[in-house]
This record gives C-alpha cells, sequence and structure tokens, in this order.
C-alpha cells in the first residue's frame, strides 16, 4: 500500500475552501463532582475527501472525546460544549436539531470503536447488527437487508460471509469482529470513517490487515478518514497529516512527511524518538518522562512545561498559540525553531 | 437441548434427596412425641400407641425411617400418609393448587410492576420520578408482610366496598377465581417487587452505559430504538435468574399470606404440620418446594440461553 495512492489534493473534494470537515476550537467539558473536567480546549482540525487524518496523543488527551463530539454521541450532561464549531460541507453540526443531526450520524459520518466484542451487541447476529443500517435507514425489509450485510462481509474479507452471517459476535476472532464493525460502519457509503483505535485490541499481523482493508475502502469510497492511535508506525505508511494532541490541545498539526523529518514540537519529538524502543505495543508513550497532566489542575503557561527538555522561564507563565510555520503546519511551542533545528539537550 | 434437561433433572437428584433428608433429620430430632401430640389432652392406650408407633416406622432409626419414605416416593409416588391416615398426596394435591396459583399470580405482579417502575425510574434518573420509585422501594423493604398484609386488607378489602359497595378485592378465601389472588398476591410480592425495581434499574442503567449501546447511537438509531431494541433485551437478562429464583421464595414465603387471606394453601399445611411434627406432611410440602426451585431454575437456565446468546446448553 503506498502513500501516494492515498493522497489526495483538497480541490478533489470540489468543495472550494470549505473542507469535508473542518473542527474549528472545540471545547469539550465535563460536569463532575470533583470539578469541570475541560476534556478538548479548543481543538482545530480539517479533513478533505480521500484524505486520512491521523490523531496522536497520549491516553487522556481528548481524541476519542473530540471524535464522540464530531458524531454527537457524547452524554450531554455530564459533557458540554461551552465553545466551538464542527462543520460538514459547511453545515455547523453543533446547530443542527437533534432530528437532523441523527441523519448524518452512521449514514454520512460513521465510526468504529477499539474493542469491537464490546461494541457489537451481544445478542444479536452479526447479519441482522448490520442490516439493520437497512432496514432502519433505507427503509429495506429483512431479506434484502440480510443480502446486503452479506455483500458487506464480503466486501472486508470475511470468509464463507453467507454462512456466517447468523452467527455472533462471539464466534468470531477479534480480527473478523473488527471487520464485521468496518463493514457496519461503512454500510451507508459514509463521507467521513472516524476509526478510534481500531487495531489496539489485536495481535500485530492482523492490524496490518484491518489497516489495509481501511485504506482500500478508502480508496474505493473516497471517504475522509480520522484515524485515532498511538502506533506511530501505522500512521507512517497510511496518514496524510498529522494532528498531535496533548491536554485537550492540538499541539502539532502538519503533513506526516513533515513531521518524521522535523517535528516542531518537544512532544511530538519525543513520541517520535520513543518509537525504536518500543518492544511491547501501548509503552512507546510512557517514553516521555513525567505523567499527562491532571485536567482539573492544569500546569500554568505551556501545559507540557513540566515534561518539557526545551522549557524556558516564559513557558511556565505564558500559553503559548498555535504558531503558523508554513502553510499546512503549526506548533504550539515558543521554542519551535529551536526544536525544529535540532537537540539542545 | 434435551439432553441437557435430562441432564440436569438427573443433577437435581442428589439436591433433592440431601434437602429432603436435612428436613427429615430436622423434624425428627424436634422436642415432644407426635403421637402424644395427636391425642392431646386425652390420655392414650398404650398399646394403641405402640401399633401407631410401629405402622409408622417410629421406633426405627433415622436413617431407615427415611428410606422407608423416600423409597416410597421414588417407587411408589407415595408421600406416605398423616397421623389421621389420609394420604400426603391427596391432602396436599388442592392446597398446592391454590399456594402455586398466589405464587404465580405474585410473580407476575411482582414483574409487570417491578421491571415497569424499575425501567422508569432507570430512563428518569436522578430526576424526581427516580427519587420517588426509589423512596417507595425503600418503604415496601421494611413494611414487614404481617403489616402490609393486615393494612391492605382493611383499606382495599374492607373500607374500599364500605364505600364502592362492591367488593374489588375479595379479602379472604379462594370462592372469586382470580380476583381472590390480586390483594394477597400483592402483599407476598411486595418486597420482591422492591428488589425487582432497584434490579430493573440498576441494569438497565449500566446496561445503556455500554460500548454496543454507544455503537447503536452512532448508527444513527433513534433513542427509541437504541433503549428498546438494543438496550432491553440485554437488560432483562439478569432479571430472569432473579425472576425464577424467586418463585421458590415467594411459595416459601406464602405461609404468612395464606394465614392472613385465610387461604387454604400450602403454606398454612406446613405451619400446621410442623406443630403437629407430621414429618410426612412437612417432609412432603419441603419435596414440593425442592421441585419447584429445581424446575424454575432449570427454565431460568433455558429461558437465559434463549435472551443470550452467548450461553450454549453445554
Ligand atoms: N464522561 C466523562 N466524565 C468525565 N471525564 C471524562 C468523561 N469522558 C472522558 N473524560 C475525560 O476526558 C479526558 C479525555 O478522554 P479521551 O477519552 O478523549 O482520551 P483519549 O485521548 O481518547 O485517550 P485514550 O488513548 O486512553 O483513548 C480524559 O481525561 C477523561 O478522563
Ligand atoms: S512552549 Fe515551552 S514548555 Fe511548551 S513545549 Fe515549547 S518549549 Fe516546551
Ligand atoms: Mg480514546
Amino acid at each position: 500500500m503506498s502513500k501516494t495512492s492515498l493522497r489526495t489534493s483538497p480541490a478533489e473534494g470540489g468543495l472550494g475552501d470549505e473542507p469535508l470537515l473542518a473542527v474549528e476550537d472545540l471545547h469539550v467539558e465535563f460536569v463532575t463532582r470533583a470539578g469541570i473536567v475541560r476534556a478538548v480546549n479548543g481543538v482545530s482540525y480539517s479533513l478533505n475527501p480521500g484524505e486520512t487524518l491521523a490523531v496522536l496523543g497520549e491516553s487522556g488527551s481528548g481524541k476519542s472525546v473530540t471524535a464522540q463530539a464530531i458524531m454527537g454521541i457524547l452524554d450531554m450532561p455530564p459533557a458540554r460544549i461551552p465553545k466551538g464549531e464542527i462543520r460538514f460541507r459547511g453545515t455547523d453540526l453543533l446547530k443542527l436539531s437533534d432530528e437532523a443531526r441523527t441523519q448524518v450520524r452512521g449514514q454520512r459520518i460513521s465510526m468504529i470503536f477499539q474493542d469491537a466484542l464490546s461494541a457489537l451487541n451481544p445478542v444479536f447476529t452479526v447479519g441482522w447488527q448490520i442490516s439493520e443500517m437497512f432496514r432502519v435507514h433505507r427503509g429495506m425489509n429483512k431479506r434484502d437487508a440480510m443480502a446486503k450485510a452479506v455483500e458487506l462481509m464480503d466486501r472486508v474479507r470475511i470468509p464463507a460471509a453467507k454462512q456466517r452471517v447468523n452467527d455472533y459476535p462471539h464466534q468470531f476472532s477479534g480480527g473478523m469482529r473488527q471487520r464485521i464493525m468496518i463493514a457496519m460502519s461503512i454500510a451507508l457509503d459514509p463521507e467521513v470513517l472516524i476509526a478510534d483505535e481500531p487495531t489496539t485490541a489485536l495481535d500485530v499481523t492482523v492490524q496490518a490487515q484491518i489497516m489495509e482493508l481501511l485504506a482500500e475502502l478508502q480508496r474505493e469510497s473516497n471517504m475522509g478518514l480520522i484515524l485515532i492511535t498511538h502506533d506511530l508506525g501505522v500512521v507512517a505508511d497510511v496518514a496524510d497529516k498529522i494532528a498531535v494532541m496533548y491536554a485537550g490541545r492540538i499541539v502539532e498539526n502538519a503533513p506526516v512527511y513533515d513531521i518524521y523529518r522535523a517535528p516542531a514540537h518537544p512532544y511530538t519529538k519525543g513520541l517520535l524518538e520513543s518509537i525504536p524502543r518500543v518492544d511491547q505495543k501501548g509503552q512507546e508513550l510512557y517514553a516521555i518522562k513525567g505523567l499527562p497532566p491532571n485536567l482539573l489542575d492544569m500546569p500554568t503557561g505551556c501545559a507540557f512545561h513540566p515534561r518539557c527538555p526545551y522549557r524556558q522561564d516564559n513557558c511556565v507563565t505564558d500559553a503559548p498559540p498555535l504558531y503558523g510555520i508554513s502553510g499546512a503546519r503549526n506548533s504550539a511551542c515558543h521554542y519551535w525553531r529551536e526544536v525544529l533545528d535540532g537537540d539542545p539537550r | 437441548m434435551g439432553r441437557y434437561i435430562i441432564r440436569r433433572l438427573i443433577q437435581a437428584v442428589p439436591v433433592l434427596l440431601g434437602a429432603t433428608l436435612f428436613i427429615f433429620a430436622i423434624v425428627f430430632a424436634l422436642p415432644g412425641d407426635p403421637i402424644a401430640a395427636l391425642a392431646g389432652e386425652k390420655r392414650q392406650d398404650p398399646n394403641i400407641v405402640a401399633i401407631i408407633r410401629d405402622q409408622y416406622h417410629l421406633n426405627d432409626p433415622l436413617l431407615l425411617q427415611y428410606w422407608y419414605y423416600i423409597s416410597g416416593i421414588i417407587f411408589r409416588g407415595d408421600f406416605g400418609k398423616t397421623f389421621a391416615g389420609v394420604p400426603v398426596t391427596q391432602l396436599l394435591a388442592g392446597k398446592l393448587q391454590v399456594t402455586l396459583n398466589l405464587a404465580l399470580v405474585a410473580l407476575v405482579l411482582e414483574a409487570v410492576i417491578g421491571v415497569v417502575l424499575g425501567l422508569w425510574a432507570a430512563l428518569r434518573r436522578g430526576r424526581a420520578t427516580d427519587t420517588a420509585i426509589l423512596a417507595s422501594t425503600l418503604l415496601l423493604i421494611s413494611i414487614p408482610t404481617l403489616v402490609s398484609g393486615f393494612v391492605l386488607q382493611l383499606w382495599l378489602g374492607v373500607w374500599l366496598k364500605q364505600v364502592t359497595g362492591t367488593e374489588i378485592f375479595p379479602i379472604a378465601g379462594t370462592t372469586q377465581g382470580i380476583k381472590s389472588y390480586l390483594l394477597p398476591g400483592f402483599v407476598l410480592a411486595g418486597v420482591s417487587i422492591a428488589y425487582l425495581t432497584r434490579l430493573t434499574r440498576t441494569s438497565l442503567v449500566e446496561t445503556l452505559r455500554s460500548d454496543y449501546i454507544r455503537t447503536a447511537t452512532a448508527k444513527g438509531l433513534s433513542r427509541r430504538r437504541v433503549i428498546g431494541r438494543h438496550g432491553l433485551r440485554n437488560a432483562l437478562i439478569p432479571l430472569v435468574t432473579y425472576l425464577g429464583a424467586d418463585l421458590g421464595n415467594l411459595m416459601g414465603g406464602a405461609v404468612i399470606t395464606e394465614t392472613i387471606f385465610n387461604l387454604p394453601g400450602i403454606g398454612n399445611q406446613l405451619y400446621q404440620g410442623v406443630y403437629l411434627r407430621e414429618q410426612p406432611i412437612v417432609v412432603g410440602i419441603v419435596t414440593i418446594l425442592v421441585l419447584v426451585y429445581i424446575v424454575a431454575n432449570l427454565v431460568v437456565d433455558l429461558m437465559y440461553a434463549v435472551l443470550d446468546p452467548r450461553i450454549r446448553y453445554e
């Protein structure tokens, strides 16, 4: 699978200047007993048709919450969105009525989750769950919808789809279950697919197969893909651009090539430097010393300063804005130049 | 599935034997002489006493007595005779029906009221309705059946009849068919209703937190469909177990209710049996209760497998 085949110029979407999906200055907070948890603090990113955006970041950095806000599946309360826009083809989803929002959800923007075993309903057959999309949203009868489900299972390459359509989720292997999740999410040809750590729960070989499948489906349908992941190895292969999140903010935003060549934020740099040392998945992020901040008690100034090797005095007091570096590239670091230039340590 | 049922029934045999032996031994160990109790204040002819004792094997050791008893049940379906000479099966036949009716009416009331209240509370979680329902379940749990029985008998039975002029809830006996069982059934179900309400509420709340509910929402389904189709079926699974186990409890708990509402059931009979040390009656009733337990559990397990495909008969 080559990177270039996935890349599509924004103009191909035919949307003029407006991207397919644009998250703008999104804030999400949770009202809890301990206080207000500001999980997402002004996130912006955009996605064009056929494009893959990888969202990277440590556990708790707000990747999933942002995705759930786009899907409109946050529980409100406790969640609330005090500020921000989520524009889909120019329309702010946050301003839509519940009904209009439901029309977008699952049909035009859909999502797959990390753990397909718990994400699929244990008491219904996989065929029933896939065909539900056609029955509910397309008004198909049971038999036609089931035939469609078999077709989709074939398309995501589940062997003997016809025989297995009446099996239950627990009767499949982890990789097959994730394929079923994918079949369900692409059932109605969505324009945007959000994959929230779709391979984290799987074996390495299976991970590669699933990523390949996603890339292939994307190629066929030209949908925009938001890939939330911990796995920097995967990102290099499939992503067009990367948004790195830290403590509910985007700290670096750049085309994948630029980031790999020279990161412009100390956090991104830390993430990249930790790759070769990985022998067990999930551990790479701990290579950056220190812990992610407590969202209830955020550090002053730059949220990364307690862990940052580039820290200067003003970092503790002044929060860095997202500095524009070049056309599609931003970094939320006062000293991005130094970071770009090399290692001062 | 047939094989599964048969195996389960075979597994039930030791349970049944153990339970009956246990009860048999307890009644055996009760102080006092059953034959003396039979005669009451009257003086007894020692010869007749000896004959009766012999006839009922009362002089034999416990295990032998038990063997006579249990072999009668197993090989002849004979549950023995009372000291007055009436076969226990005959004595209990009609009474068992009464208690079963009572327990089933209670079970249906429990299931309907408990599930409806529980679901309602869960869907209004944290709001006034939820709080009110939870508070009333606490109240229900804390009132003894004896009190709620008499109070409801007085209000819904006697008082309502005086006010309306018609008997909406009969207060005693079984002469009016299912209507006679409504009030006692509700009293019997009271505490269970409270527990089931709470269990239902918790179960649905938990279910609605699960990942597959989030998936269902992400599929663009209406909230109604998410809860009704994807949530309900999963939320109901634990309730089935509870209801099945509760049928046995309800039959066991029928003693008090049958006394308050003067229903001629086995609860009443059990009380007399223990009082008179009528081993065959007591053990017979217990055997029946254990059987009901076992069958109810089997039905629960089968329903479980229907509701939850992850469970197989293996
Ligand atoms: N319902 C909630 N109530 C309170 N806080 C929440 C809730 N959901 C999420 N959060 C908080 O929001 C923050 C961001 O969570 P999120 O799930 O987006 O992290 P993530 O980047 O996806 O991490 P991971 O890699 O572990 O999936 C976390 O600190 C979490 O504690
Ligand atoms: S602003 Fe300062 S503390 Fe923050 S990442 Fe840059 S150098 Fe480090
Ligand atoms: Mg997450």
